[in-house]
This record gives structure tokens, C-alpha cells and sequence, in this order.
């Protein structure tokens, strides 16, 4: 009677689910965007570096003409930043916090299917293969996060963001999955993390517990060669680093830490671990509840 | 008769704890079959089994031709549930929720909408179907609840308690409904109640079951006669009442002692309906009249305290139930 149903069959039906929520809820969208637009817009425009040292530095005794600080001022900035611009290197870094900030939620949604052992429980009746259940939250977490970032990106240059004047539509479509593969290997994380879980409560503890840390031990605010040595090898494991470091690359056009080649490989590797052991653990856990 | 569902020594347990302890039954094709017992008894972990939403712990069982651990996925083609929470999504409209679930079994989208359309119309919801899942009262959600299940046309539907917490006068129309339903589409439907009352009005045949173990299994009316049959209450004008007592003590299914009481004879019998003309005949020809006669069956009641030892009572059972169920929506909404 039945057509047979191929392997992925379901899949989009229930990421649609997910959306559907999502985008029926602007409010949702504007509050979760209100984070990185005010570390933009406040701190990214505050925290003016090339103008701290331009803007009347005058140092008694010393007569520096004002082209030698700007000189200074300018390799300085550079040798940190890779860039004279620190608001366009903090902007990169936004479009990795609002996917990270997305991805860590979708663990909520896996709660909130198990609440009243209710909507989870009558997918499980039906021919829906057990890993696309959990693979729905994960492509929900990285469609909203690309979204999100476009939104955050335009913001950014609204407010005066430089991108790389060579830009060409592969730098974007490389950022894009850049930030793509990063929210799969997050969303895969914290999905599987929640599984057991029935409180959203402590979901949404872990949830803030993790977010800044996250965003704060990478390369999003500052570069990793600033931080202290305790905090440097937390920077080089983590994702956002290697993301932020493929997105100034492309859409910035600096020199990044280490070459593309190498960012990409281990974006792969993060992506693809995770979510194969969400999907297993997932599919083993929901055949044997 | 053939079969539909097939218990093997189905089995489940949690720990050390047997919830449901070497269970075997047959549903057969086309009937209603209903699995009564109390609380914790064991009967959603069963349907659990049934529907591949747990693995047996020991034994399996043969759903629509296919085995629950073997061919899971051909098993869930065949079924349609609905569990005893309700499982809509309450942030989708009833629509949105009816074509998800339509997506999941694959069905092609012009014909889920027919079918979503159909079966709205069927549960009487086609004027909410538009509105959001949460903003429905209780009866509204099992109805919606009920269409969710039928969506893929299932050869079985399994129902567990599916009148958890409705009124009375709601309850009577879920069972209106799931009648019509079984007309139209001929299914064969396995449900759980708990209501002595409804697995004796609406099921064919039934088992009893308690502590994960079943304890009799039969038509309502098979049941009552084990139990001992109907209570005769006959009342005699004229002639000799211990003639007539010895008479109807050599009918063939009187079983237990005959009383006498004044000119009333009161006994038990297999079948009273078809015992109650015989006894009438055989004192005719003696030339006793007998002024009245009743029939009373055994309930359900009655019938549940011969095979569990105990009494099962429907308001206590169900409002306990019910706010246990209600505190479980409280915990989610909040
Ligand atoms: N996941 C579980 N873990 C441990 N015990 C369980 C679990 N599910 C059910 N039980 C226990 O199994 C018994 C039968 O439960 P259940 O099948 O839900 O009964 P019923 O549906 O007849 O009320 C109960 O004592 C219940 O506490
Ligand atoms: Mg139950």
C-alpha cells in the first residue's frame, strides 16, 4: 500500500515544524538579534582603537609628529587585528556569536518535544526514521543561524562595516559555510546533550553557562595571541575561533592565523563527529526509551 | 477469524520491576478490543511494545503481519496511536498538525490535504482547523488527536485511554466517533480504559489485566457467565415452590444453591436469557404460574472483583488520574 519511503523521508517536514515557530514569532528573531547589534553598536563603536592613539595623543616632552603616532598607531593595530578597522573585525566576530548564540538553543526544542512525553512520543509511532528527528534540529538551528547572520551582517555594514573590496560571491558562500558547519556541530552537541533531559530550566542554565565563555575564549573579540596562556589552548580548540578566522580572511581580505585549508578540515571534523554521534546516540536512545 | 495483533510472551521490565509480565493474546481483524485494568497496570507500557515505541524486554509480538522488534518500520506503516497525552503540536494549528504527521508516513500532499480535510470534518473540528492547537478545550485536542491517528488510514488503531479526563457527555461522543470511524473504514482498534463501564459498552472483547499480568480474556458477556452467570429472580403464584425448586435445580447451566424465600426462588445461571423460557416451560407443565420474572447480569464490577481480588472504581480511578494529568500540563505550560 504504501510508497517506499526513502531515508530522509520526514526531514524537512519536521525542520518546517521547527521554522514554522520561529518565523510566526518575530519577536523571537528581534530579541535574539538585540545581543550582537548591541555589542555592535555600542561596544564595537566605543571601543575605537585607531582613534584612541590618533585623537590628540601628545606626549609632553616628546614632540612625535603626529604622522609618526598614526604610523605606530596603524602597525600596531595591524600586528593584532590584521586589520586598522576593529569594528569590522569585531562585525566577523558577531556572525560567529549569533550562530553559536542559535545553535546552543536547539537543545531546548528536544526538551520541549519530551514535555507531556507528548509530541515526541507520537513521532515515534510513526515511519519517521529516528535520525531525522534530531537531524530536523540541526538543520532548524543552521537555516535560522545563516539567516540571522545575513541579518546581522547588514546591520554591520549599515553601521559601517568594511568588507574586502575584491568580494566575490564565493568569499560569501564560503562564510556561509564556514558559519554552517560550525552550527551543526553545535546544535548536534547540545541536541544530544538534552536528550535525557526533561527540564528546560537547566537546558537554559547550561545554555548561559556556556555562552560567553564560548564567545569570550575564542578569536571573536580579540586575537588569540592577547590572551593569557591558560586561555589560549581553549581558544585553539574552540570552533568560533576557526570560523571568525576563515570569515576575516574572506570577507575582510586579512591575513588570517592559519590557512583556509586548515580552518575548513577542522570545521569538517567538528561538524561531522558531532552530528554522527548525536544521530547514534539519538537513534539508540529513542529505540530503547 | 485472522489475526491482527499477536502477543508472544510479551514482556517488559523496568529494573527489577515487571510491568508487564509474559502477556499473550490475539486481536483478530475488524474487532474492538479493550484492555481493562487500574492504574499502572501495565496497559500503556503494552501498547508501547505494540506500537515499536519500546522494545520488549522478552517475547515479541506480530502486529498486521509483522514482528515488533524484526520489521519495526513496516509495523508503523500499518498503525495509527493515539497515546493517552495528548501529543499535537500546541504551537501549530490543527491543520499544520494533521499535515506533519501526514508528511511523516509520506503521504503526497494533495492527498493528505483531502484526508486532512475528511477527517477534520469527520471529528467535527473543520472550524478550528485554523487556530492554534493550545487554544482548544480537552474534548477538542482528542478529537484532533483521534484524526492525527487515522491520517495514514491504518489497518489498526491503537487508542490508550482515550477518554482520560473528558466529561461524561464528551466521552459518549469520542466513542460516537471512533464507532463511525470503524464503519467507515473498517479497522480494527486495540484500546485501553480504565472505565469499567466503556470496556464493557464499547469493547467486543476484552482483557483484564492487573499487575502486568492478564487475568481473563473474553467477550463482555463470556466474562459475566464465568463470573457464574445471570441471577434469576423468579416469583411463583400457586403449586408447590419446593416442586419448583427442585425443578429448576435439574436445569441443565444452573449452578450454586437455589434460595427459597417465601414464594420467591432466586439462583444462578450460565445464561439467563436462554435458560429463563426452558425453566418457564418445565413449570408451566406442573401447573406453576409464575407471576414475575428478572434477569440480572453480573457487571463489570462484579466481574473485575472474581479475577483481580479487588474492586476498580471509576471515580476514584479517574479523577486521581485526571489530576495527575492535569498537574503534568500545569508543569509543561509553565
Ligand atoms: N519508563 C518507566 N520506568 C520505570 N517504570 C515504568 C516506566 N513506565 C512505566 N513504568 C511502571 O510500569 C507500570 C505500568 O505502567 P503503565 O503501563 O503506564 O500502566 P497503565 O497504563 O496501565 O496505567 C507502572 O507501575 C509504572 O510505574
Ligand atoms: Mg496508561
Amino acid at each position: 500500500m504504501a510508497t517506499r519511503l526513502h531515508p530522509l523521508h520526514g526531514l524537512w517536514a519536521l525542520t518546517n515544524r521547527e521554522l514554522a515557530k520561529w518565523y510566526k514569532v518575530p519577536v523571537i528573531l528581534i530579541i535574539s538579534l538585540i545581543q550582537p547589534i548591541v555589542w555592535l553598536a555600542f561596544f564595537g563603536k566605543s571601543m575605537n582603537f585607531a582613534a584612541m592613539f590618533t585623537s590628540g595623543l601628545n606626549i609632553p616632552g616628546l614632540n612625535i609628529p603626529k604622522q609618526v603616532i598614526d604610523e605606530i598607531a596603524s602597525e600596531v593595530l595591524k600586528a593584532n587585528f590584521g586589520t586598522t578597522d576593529y569594528f569590522s573585525f569585531l562585525a566577523v566576530g558577531m556572525l560567529s556569536f549569533i550562530t553559536l548564540f542559535t545553535s546552543l538553543q536547539s537543545g531546548m526544542s528536544i526538551v520541549w518535544d519530551r514535555r507531556l512525553g507528548g509530541v515526541l512520543s507520537k513521532l515515534l509511532t510513526t515511519p519517521v526514521p529516528r535520525g531525522n528527528i534530531i537531524m530536523a534540529k540541526v538543520l532548524n538551528s543552521m537555516i535560522r543561524s545563516l539567516v540571522q547572520s545575513t541579518i546581522v551582517l547588514i546591520i554591520a555594514i549599515l553601521l559601517g562595516m568594511r568588507l574586502n573590496p575584491s568580494l566575490n560571491p564565493l568569499d560569501i558562500l564560503g562564510a556561509y559555510a564556514a558559519l554552517a558547519l560550525m552550527s551543526m556541530g553545535f546544535a548536534s552537541l547540545f541536541v544530544t546533550l538534552a536528550l535525557r533531559s526533561t527540564s528546560w530550566e537547566s537546558q537554559m542554565a547550561i545554555m548561559n553557562l556556556l555562552n560567553m565563555p564560548l564567545m569570550f575564549a575564542s578569536n571573536s573579540f580579540y586575537p588569540v595571541k592577547s590572551m593569557p596562556w591558560w586561555l589560549k589552548p581553549v581558544a585553539i580548540v574552540n570552533p568560533l575561533t576557526y570560523v571568525n578566522d576563515i570569515n576575516r580572511q574572506l570577507l575582510l581580505g586579512i591575513t588570517g592565523g592559519q590557512s583556509l585549508l586548515l580552518d575548513y578540515a577542522y570545521l569538517i571534523a567538528f561538524a561531522v563527529i558531532f552530528s554522527v554521534i548525536g544521530i547514534v546516540l539519538s537513534w539508540r536512545y529513542l529505540s530503547e526509551a | 477469524m485472522e489475526v491482527a495483533i499477536k502477543a508472544i510472551n510479551l514482556t517488559k521490565r523496568y529494573g527489577n520491576f515487571t510491568a508487564v509480565d509474559h502477556v499473550n493474546f490475539e486481536v483478530y481483524y475488524g474487532e474492538i478490543f479493550g484492555f481493562l485494568g487500574p492504574n499502572g497496570a501495565g496497559k500503556t507500557t503494552t501498547i508501547k511494545m505494540l506500537t515499536t515505541v519500546t522494545r520488549p524486554t522478552e517475547g515479541t509480538a506480530i502486529v498486521n503481519g509483522y514482528d515488533v522488534i524484526k520489521q519495526p518500520a513496516k509495523v508503523r506503516e500499518s498503525i495509527g496511536v493515539v497515546p493517552q497525552e495528548y501529543t499535537a503540536d500546541e504551537d501549530l494549528t490543527g491543520w499544520e498538525n494533521l499535515m506533519l504527521i501526514a508528511a511523516l508516513y509520506g503521504i503526497p500532499k494533495r492527498e493528505a490535504k483531502e484526508r486532512a480535510a475528511e477527517l477534520l470534518d469527520l471529528v467535527e473540528l473543520s472550524y478550528a482547523a485554523d487556530r492554534k492547537v493550545e487554544t482548544y478545550s480537552g474534548g477538542m485536542r482528542r478529537r484532533l488527536e483521534i484524526a492525527m491517528g487515522l491520517i495514514n488510514r491504518p489497518a489498526i488503531l491503537f487508542l490508550d485511554e482515550p477518554t482520560l479526563g473528558l466529561d461524561a457527555q464528551t466521552r459518549a461522543a469520542i466513542w460516537d466517533y471512533v464507532y463511525r470511524l470503524r464503519k467507515q473504514y473498517g479497522m480494527t482498534i486495540f484500546m485501553t480504559t480504565h472505565y469499567l463501564e466503556e470496556a464493557d459498552r464499547y469493547a467486543e472483547r476484552i482483557a483484564i489485566i492487573d499487575h502486568g499480568k492478564i487475568l481473563a480474556i473474553g467477550t463482555p458477556k463470556e466474562l459475566k457467565e464465568k463470573v457464574g452467570g445471570d441471577v434469576i429472580t423468579i416469583e411463583v403464584n400457586g403449586g408447590d415452590v419446593n416442586i419448583a425448586r427442585k425443578v429448576i435445580e435439574g436445569i441443565d447451566g444452573v449452578s450454586g444453591g437455589v434460595t427459597v424465600n417465601g414464594n420467591t426462588i432466586i439462583f444462578k445461571v450460565r445464561n439467563g436469557n436462554t435458560a429463563a423460557p426452558i425453566i418457564l416451560e418445565a413449570l408451566n407443565k406442573l401447573s406453576i404460574r409464575a407471576t414475575s420474572i428478572t434477569i440480572k447480569e453480573p457487571t463489570m464490577d462484579e466481574v473485575f472483583l472474581e479475577f483481580t481480588g479487588r474492586r476498580l472504581r471509576d471515580e476514584e480511578g479517574s479523577s486521581e488520574e485526571f489530576m495527575r494529568f492535569r498537574r503534568t500540563v500545569a508543569r509543561a505550560r509553565r
